[in-house]
């Protein structure tokens, strides 16, 4: 049985194995490879998207769980204008260094903004524990919130 | 594009142009080129018509900022404004491009000088062209901006429209180019954020893991997970029925981790399908040879062999019986570390197709010159049938230096003519396939005189090794200091057998090493009645040169003493004595990959957690920050990785033969909670610029160590910290 959802504002129709997971869906099935691997047991955040407007973790989202659900993934996050101001500020931070983990990052961090405009050190610190980044690019994580926040 | 303007151009040297020279990528499709044909001016320079410039990028990018930072140094030397470059990657042949090998922070030291005669070049051929044309000399000419102006008539011209003349003249002798004064510089010294980003932010695919091609089936690979182990059975027809799955292939190994062990593949059209199948997959392996190791064993084989005769010296300088007999105060301590994993986020994978007894390979690697020849063995292959391309890399780290991913993959597409195939690691396998830092264990000793001078110094290092060498990782240099500060040295060696396959983790050896030895001359410096600082000082008092081998700039003993210097002013080290209890600042200094870097910590430790709130970095890595956005990123990232390994909990540990942990759950890394501020300066000298992806992690792990002791009166001799270590 066919599964639909919207992704990115486009409605889609997924058939297939309703446990495989929305980050296999997406990168295999819809040919989004923008949302990461990275530990597939929701350890790392690489993967995270929006649901609903919530950032989950898409590795550990079946997609029979997303019927009817509406998905944000990187390649649409800037369509939204907190999503466009942390795009902009991650360019002008330079914050990646691999980039792996940054889809991800950013995905977080706008739903953070979305939910808290104006968010403090610990407030970023707690919405953003849940994404490693192995080069850690943490400085400039917190940096490029506050600078889009602001 | 017509066969005369695309003339085939070589880089500057018929050396690097043993191929006879192509250029760069003519895969990419060249959009841009719509309204006219672009020309190829050398290996890594395409001008367009409308005078944009494509800059090919010959390094692999693993987030040390070389794809920016190459194509700088051209651009800088070409005299045109970054804002006209693009920049493409190239594939992997060192026959066009030299060195495209990404490790050991040598791509600056390496590439400061011929990566801008490339630049150089072009531009004299430019010059050189608009010279025949005006018909004046090549001398009075001047460039910027991507054009040639004649300053006496005025005349000015783009590079565009002197491109295909330039493109039929001869490339320089690089003997013959005038590089820019350094005082020139538009590009190289200004921050440029890295040419991805734009394409990372917006989720485009640029990574290996990525990439896909039509018909393309992924690959995931079941070994023993007991290191060296061999395939007895399976029932593969259990998994061949599971809906989805395309293919179960018994795959040989050749006994190494290099060119991989034995394994099955199964093949699917959906890497998760595939993965999910293992969970059918029933192999019987043998592992007689290798499930005695584990690191409980070693543990217990590291302290006896401590105690008794070394295997080898490294080094044996003075009278070292002698200064220890003679000694007013002996200091002793026994230091260790365990196997870490390198983790990149990305899992490791590869994707190859072979056709017509030839193979492409699109791969993330650091080193694709030692993947061709694996390959070239492994499937009885000559190296001109392996096509490697690269792919933007999620971490390196030195893990992508081993090609053991590359390997596989083609021995999976050789079965399977005209398929494409991805193999990709889960988590799981990336953790417990992986080529670990070496564990090690040292046992220090160092001789005091009446007035507290070091006398002499002696380290015996246990770790893994086979016939009187260290494994891959393990190695303990001849010149380790305080070897050629103190008369009377002795550093030597002593070997345990693993199953582990071990390999170069970022700062290789000197991770380790910078942790073991200043962490250890910092209980010296107390026992001497002096701090670290002082002591480093002391030491490095006489100006001089140490030789580091051949092909190695030697260790500079003014550098090292301006690095500290330059710390403790920075983080007000004199004034560390007001601090309030609980709190400590810790100092540490390490030179490694030609850079010098000496570091100041400050930690609070409550409740057995320690809290690091600031760390100092001064390095000194010569004459030029090329990039310094990039620059500051990378010392960022080694402070807190360095910190990582010490506070995070890492360690890999080992039972018959297996590695244990599998996850980011039992081999945490640092979270942003985590993160301290970080204040990091560069010190300039006069020597020509070494690289940065590595040298400032060293000295992190002793500093934090030596801070939680001024802070407690703790000292944490080995990794990693654990709150029973604070607490107890």
């Amino acid at each position: 049985m066919a599964i639909s959802l919207t992704v990115n504002g486009v409605a889609r129709q997924v058939a297939g194995d309703p446990a495989k997971p929305l980050l296999w869906v997406l990168r295999e099935d819809l040919d989004m490879v923008g949302t990461k691997f990275g530990c597939g047991a929701g350890l790392c955040g690489a993967c995270t998207v929006h649901v609903d407007g919530n950032a989950v973790r898409s590795c550990q989202t079946p997609l029979g769980d997303v019927q009817g659900a509406k998905i944000t993934t990187i390649e649409g996050v800037a369509k939204s204008a907190v999503g466009q101001r942390i795009a902009d500020s991650w360019i002008a931070q330079d914050v990646p260094q691999c980039g792996y983990c940054q889809a991800g990052q950013i995905m977080s961090a706008t739903a953070l903004l979305s939910q808290t405009p104006k968010p403090s050190d610990e407030e970023i610190d707690a919405a953003m524990m849940g994404n490693l980044c192995r080069c850690s690019t943490y400085v400039r994580i917190r940096a490029a919130i506050k600078a889009a926040a602001a | 594009m017509s066969a005369a303007i695309l003339s085939r151009r070589g880089f500057i040297s018929a050396s690097l142009l043993a191929g006879g020279g192509l250029m760069f990528d003519l895969a990419v499709p060249m959009a841009q080129a719509a309204d006219g044909t672009p020309v190829i001016l050398t290996a890594f320079i395409r001008i367009l018509p409308d005078n944009r410039v494509i800059i090919g990028a010959k390094n692999a990018e693993i987030g040390q900022g070389a794809k920016t930072m190459l194509p700088m140094m051209i651009a800088e030397e070409l005299d045109v404004d970054w804002a006209q470059v693009t920049v493409e990657q190239t594939h992997a042949d060192a026959a066009i491009f030299g060195g495209q090998s990404a490790g050991g922070s040598r791509t600056t030291p390496r590439e400061w000088i011929p990566t801008r005669q490339a630049g150089a070049a072009a531009r004299a051929m430019l010059v050189a062209a608009a010279a025949a044309q005006w018909g004046v000399g090549a001398a009075t000419l001047t460039t910027g901006s991507g054009k040639v102006t004649d300053p006496k008539s005025g005349k000015s011209v783009a590079y565009a429209a002197l491109a295909a003349a330039a493109a039929k003249l001869p490339a320089p002798d690089p003997a013959t180019l005038t590089l820019k004064d350094p005082a020139n510089f538009r590009i190289i010294g200004q921050s440029v954020v890295g040419v991805d980003t734009p394409a990372i932010v917006a989720g485009k695919p640029l990574f290996g893991i990525d990439f896909k091609l039509p018909g393309m089936l992924y690959a995931v690979l079941e070994t023993c997970p007991a290191f060296g182990g061999t395939f007895k059975s399976a029932d593969l027809d259990a998994v061949k029925a599971l809906p989805g799955i395309a293919h179960v292939l018994p795959i040989k190994g050749d006994g190494t981790a290099e060119s991989g062990y034995d394994g099955v593949a199964i093949l699917s059209t959906s890497w998760w399908s595939a993965n999910k199948a293992r969970e059918t997959l029933k192999v019987e392996w043998d592992t007689s040879a290798v499930a005695g190791f584990s690191t409980e064993s070693y543990a217990t084989q590291a302290v006896a062999r401590g105690k008794a005769k070394a295997d080898t010296d490294i080094t044996r300088t003075g009278d070292v019986d002698a200064a220890f007999a003679s000694a007013a105060k002996v200091v002793s301590a026994d230091y260790s570390y365990p196997f870490l994993a390198h983790a990149t986020l990305e899992p490791q994978n590869c994707t190859a197709l072979f056709k017509d007894g030839a193979i492409e390979i699109w791969a993330p690697t650091q080193n694709p010159e030692n993947g061709r020849g694996l390959v070239a063995k492994a499937l009885n292959l000559s190296p001109e049938k392996i096509r490697i391309n690269f792919s933007r890399i999620g971490g390196g780290f030195g893990r992508r230096l081993m090609n053991d991913y590359m390997v596989q993959v083609a021995k999976i597409a050789a079965q399977l003519p005209g398929v494409p195939v991805k193999l990709l690691y889960s988590r799981e396998d990336d953790m417990r396939r992986d080529f670990y830092r070496p564990a090690g264990w040292h046992g220090f000793r160092a001789a005091l005189d009446k007035g507290g001078k070091l006398t002499a110094f002696h380290d015996h290092f246990v770790t893994f090794g086979k016939d009187g060498r260290a494994v891959r990782g393990g190695d303990l240099p001849a010149h380790e200091l305080p070897v050629g500060l103190i008369e009377h040295v002795l550093l030597e060696q002593s070997f345990l057998p693993t199953n582990m396959p071990t390999g170069w983790l970022r700062a290789p050896g000197s991770n380790a090493l910078g942790f073991v030895t200043q962490a250890f001359m910092d209980e010296v410096a107390v026992a001497a009645g002096k701090d670290l600082p002082g002591l480093m000082l002391e030491l490095l008092a006489d100006p001089k040169e140490l030789s580091r081998g051949t092909n190695q700039p030697p260790f500079v003993t003014a550098r090292a003493k301006g690095v500290i210097e330059k710390v403790v002013a920075m983080a007000n080290w004199s004034g560390r004595k007001a601090l309030p209890k609980g709190r400590g600042l810790g100092f540490a200094f390490y030179y490694s990959h030609m850079g010098y870097f000496a570091e100041v910590l400050d930690v609070e430790v409550a409740d057995g957690v320690p809290k690091v709130k600031t760390v100092w970095v001064a390095g000194d890595v010569g004459s030029q920050i090329i990039n310094p956005i990039n620059a500051l990123h990378q010392v960022q990232g080694s402070v807190i990785e360095g910190l990582g390994q010490a506070l995070a909990g890492q360690a890999i540990t080992q039972v018959a033969g297996a590695v244990e942990q599998a996850n980011f759950d039992t081999h945490p890394l640092q979270r942003i909670p985590d993160t301290p501020t970080i204040i990091v300066e560069f010190v300039k000298t006069d020597y020509p610029p070494t690289g940065l992806g590595e040298p400032a992690l060293p000295p992190v792990i002793p500093a934090l160590v030596n801070a939680i002791h001024a802070a407690t009166g703790k000292r944490i001799r080995s990794l990693p910290v654990t709150a029973e270590m604070l607490t107890a």
